[in-house]
């Protein structure tokens, strides 16, 4: 539980507006989280307030008669051991034990929030200085040293819960720091510095409107945890004086006494669960409401506007290649509000054995989607939502992960956009290479090393045994184009499907690798998609090209026939921008990234 | 990997002889009169100036500091103001309780949590609700309580551990196995909560990263994929979490031992602290911090092996 103290919420990016920042506050007293937590929270505060005018009988009020007497008219909650009134020494107890976790709190605030903002706005001395005294309190049982102060400075529980302060105080002092550091880059800080404002003022204006919703559930955090803590020392007996009532010492008094009065224990400890539970709940529901900003619970939505499958009305006698053959191909994927919403309108194509088709597009365009369609690898959140694809003359759609299985790598094989993020950090080039070697072909350890250096030779690259057990980390990008090919070229599949195989890669490395694969693709007979936005990779390689737009293919034929006279405006609005050596523009797509 | 080794140990010794010094520092400016809290309101000054100097502690405080850092180096951290025993050997004869509850949680931790994460990240569904859910529960409810809870319901009522004590390994293991599984149990789920829920995430996020993508399209089983590729990618934030939670686990371990009767290292300290015995509490301090060093240490050294990348850049 301690470890607690030291570990921080992710921050969460306040960005709502003022307006906004109200409905979060109603949201979470209308979370069912939240809002018994408030409840529970503010029946604790009025206890904490009023203890003295709902408390039954003064506090030393004591009669041994009643002792372990049950819960009565005269005494609500019962007698303890030495005929106390246990409601009486609960209300006075909760203002023990949570003025002792509020001290702890204030105190890890103080430190922690201007030592964090101090730190992440300026940096340098300052910043190294206190991050090497965090990774030393980091290193403390706080438990240990609590004691250890005990022994220093006596039995007096609120000097103790100043010592818990600042050992909490890394916890806001790490979320401050992290948030400032992000913020202090912003523009408008830069804006704020050249217009002359002190630090000072940008600092509580502007920066501290950034870390103050994560602050909050911080605080809230650290108050459960600083009560748990606290009530920990009171019930080890670490605390104050045994007469004092807190709910840990009545905890421990319920706790000797548990055969004779299990009530006893019953009490203090409902209090203390649901009091930590409640600022724990009302952090959570406090993060939900100001992450959320209204988003609708997705499935129950999505459910719904699932589109029934499309099967697509295909030709008698339509004349589909037994290699790779797409029919009325749509995929979806949900929006924000949980409905579907498609990004591929029902495509056609067909790509023949040794013949290369080149798929163009625009970003968004839906031509990456088409591509893993064919693969199996659309993202769990999308799906196709009608269609048939024939890869190998096996209809694909809906196929499960057995099936794909047996045909990923010898059928169809895949050579990704980005060399560096597609192979695995933690393993050697040849442990890589080796494993499907091993487990789709079946050959043995000897087998698949020799295979895998044949390959790398096959892909140019002049000093295969050092590749081999190199690791990504260790050469360049071209170089882990051309070892991601030789993996794709690995189990010698009849369909190769190729996602922007050179946009990631300096431009006369991207020439080699194009001459690579023409070379692999000649030698092997093989049948290519070849996925690109740029025209003159498609001139350079490509037999026949296919153009997309907007999720649906706009033109398709013989390259030198779209190239000399497209008919598509489309097209020639592509074209025109290539022979202008103006880039394609690459518009930010609506699912945030490439499709 | 040596060079990495190495400055990580030489920072971690670093660390113990900063708190070390401070530590000491504290304690000594407390201004305690040990001659007279031993000796009694009743003894002459004499003998009160006589017994502080038999201790040392009427020497300058440096003094004291770097006799008690060439002894400690050793392996000696004197003895107890109170009770004369050596602090060494006191640790030592407590140490394998605390060892036992505390590697015992680690590796049900680590096993509950591999399980549970993995599960709720591959399948979703019910085992998914549950572990956000027990990650909540875990910060919500004050460990020695849920200990307590677990005491009352399994040991007092059910019977069917005992409430109390602690047999050795070597005398007993099946009495070793029915006096440590409960506190095990008790420090543990605090432990899967924060976890569990942190392999749920590393794995999610690796799975979505483009190599596993690349990995399936090369025809590789799901389940190698997952537990050769994705897991030894998600290893890391899990093992720092590990490190993070064995100081807290130090500190869960005085309360489980308290409440259980365990004569480990926890409990121990909270008898000879409260007596201001400050041999003692040196030792026991320094114990606690190179227990962490080494487990953070070993912690570094697992996700250097793992991670091929963190052994080069650190």
């Amino acid at each position: 539980m301690s470890e607690m103290l030291q570990t921080t919420v992710e921050p969460v990016q306040d960005t709502a507006r003022p307006r906004q920042r109200r409905n979060a506050v109603v949201r979470t007293l209308t979370n069912p989280l939240g809002a018994p937590a408030a409840v529970v929270l503010v029946v604790v505060l009025i206890g904490v307030a009023f203890a003295s005018l709902l408390a039954p009988y003064p506090l030393d009020h004591a009669a041994l008669a009643e002792a372990y007497d049950p819960p009565s008219a005269t005494h609500p909650l019962g007698v303890d051991s030495a005929g106390r009134d246990v409601l009486t020494r609960m209300l006075y107890g909760a203002q023990n034990t949570l003025g002792g976790a509020a001290l702890a709190l204030a105190v890890a605030m103080l430190i922690g929030i201007p030592a964090g903002l101090v730190a992440g706005y300026f940096g340098r001395g300052f910043d190294s200085v206190s991050n090497w005294v965090v990774d030393l309190t980091m290193a403390l049982p706080p438990m240990l040293v609590l004691l250890a102060s005990r022994a220093v400075i006596g039995p007096t529980v609120w000097a103790l819960m100043i010592i818990l302060g600042i050992l909490a105080a890394p916890s806001f002092y790490r979320l401050v720091r992290g948030v400032v550091v992000n913020v202090r880059n912003e523009l408008y800080v830069d804006a704020a510095k050249v217009s002359g404002l002190s630090p000072a003022r940008i600092m509580s204006r502007h920066v501290f409107t950034v870390v103050r919703a994560p602050i909050i559930i911080q605080i809230a955090l650290v108050a459960g945890v600083a009560l748990g803590l606290q009530a920990g020392l009171e019930f080890i007996g670490v605390g104050s004086s045994p007469s004092t009532p807190t709910w840990g010492a009545m905890l421990n008094e319920g706790f000797q006494n548990i055969h004779r009065a299990p009530l006893l224990m019953l009490w203090p400890a409902l209090a203390l669960g649901l009091t930590s539970a409640a600022f724990v709940l009302l952090a959570v529901a406090l993060r939900d409401a100001l992450e959320s900003r209204g988003a609708a619970p997705v499935s129950a939505r999505s459910r719904r506007a699932r589109a029934r499958f499309r099967t697509p009305d295909i030709a008698q006698g339509d004349d589909r290649s037994d290699l790779l053959s797409i029919r009325g191909l749509t995929v979806a994927y949900p929006d924000d509000q949980g409905a579907e919403r498609e990004v591929v309108h029902g495509i056609d194509l067909d790509v023949r054995p040794g013949e290369i088709l080149g798929l163009v597009g625009e970003s968004g365009s839906g031509k990456s989607q088409t591509a893993f369609s064919a693969l199996g690898i659309i993202p769990s959140t999308g799906r196709v939502t009608g269609g048939s694809v024939l890869v190998g003359g096996t209809e694909v759609v809906g196929l499960d992960e057995t099936g794909w299985r047996a045909m990923r790598g010898t059928t169809v094989a895949y050579v990704p956009q980005e060399p560096m993020s597609n192979l695995d950090p933690s393993f050697t080039i040849g442990a890589q290479l080796m494993e499907p070697l091993r487990q789709v072909l079946g050959l043995s350890r000897a087998e698949a090393r020799a295979r895998a250096l044949e390959l790398l030779r096959a892909v140019e690259i002049t000093d295969p045994e050092r590749i081999l057990r190199a690791y990504p980390h260790e050469i360049s990008g071209g170089m882990a184009q051309r070892v991601l090919i030789a993996g794709a070229m690995s189990c010698d599949p009849r369909l190769l499907i190729a996602d922007e195989p050179t946009t990631a890669l300096d431009v006369t490395v991207q020439a080699e690798v194009l001459e690579l694969l023409r070379h692999l693709q000649q030698q092997r007979g093989m049948g290519v998609l070849l996925v690109t936005h740029n025209f003159g990779v498609v001139a350079d390689l490509c037999d026949r090209v296919a153009v997309m737009e907007h999720g649906r293919i706009v033109e398709s034929g013989p390259v030198t026939d779209v190239l000399t006279e497209p008919s598509h405006p489309y097209t020639r609005r592509l074209l025109d921008a290539m022979l202008e050596d103006i880039p394609i523009p690459e518009p930010i797509t609506a699912e945030g990234g490439r499709a | 990997m040596i060079v990495y080794i190495v400055r990580r140990l030489g920072a971690g010794v670093g660390l113990v002889v900063s708190i070390s010094i401070l530590a000491f520092l504290l304690l000594g400016l407390s201004g305690q009169d040990v001659g007279r809290a031993l000796l009694g309101i009743n003894a002459d000054e004499a003998a009160v100036a006589a017994k502080n100097h038999a201790l040392g502690v009427d020497r300058p405080l440096i003094v004291q500091y770097v006799d008690w850092l060439l002894h400690a180096v050793r392996g000696d951290f004197g003895r107890s103001w109170f009770t004369s025993e050596t602090v060494t050997t006191s640790i030592a004869q407590r140490l394998p309780v605390t060892l036992s509850l505390v590697v015992g949680v680690t590796i049900v931790t680590a096993v509950v949590s591999v399980a549970l994460g993995v599960w709720a990240a591959t399948r979703g569904g019910a085992v998914d609700r549950f572990v956000q859910i027990l990650a909540i529960a875990g910060y919500a409810l004050p460990g020695f309580l849920v200990t307590l809870f677990l005491v009352v319901v399994f040991a007092v009522n059910l019977r069917w551990f005992p409430a109390v004590g602690y047999i050795p390994f070597a005398q007993s293991p099946t009495g070793w196995l029915s006096t440590i599984t409960l506190p095990i149990i008790a420090l543990s789920i605090g432990s899967i909560a924060g976890m569990a829920q942190q392999v749920r995430s590393s794995v999610l996020d690796v799975q979505n990263r483009d190599f596993v993508r690349t990995l399936r399209t090369r025809g590789l089983r799901t389940r190698s994929i997952l537990w050769r590729h994705v897991m030894r990618n998600a290893s890391a934030p899990a093992l720092t979490i590990i490190g993070l939670q064995f100081v807290g686990l130090l500190g869960g371990a005085v309360l489980v031992e308290q409440i259980f009767g365990l004569p480990g290292i926890g409990n121990m300290t909270v008898q000879y602290t409260t007596r201001g015995d400050v041999p003692v509490i040196m030792g026991l301090l320094m114990v606690s911090v190179i227990g962490v060093v080494i487990v953070n240490l070993l912690v570094d050294v697992l996700i250097g092996l793992l991670n091929p990348k963190a052994r080069a850049t650190a």
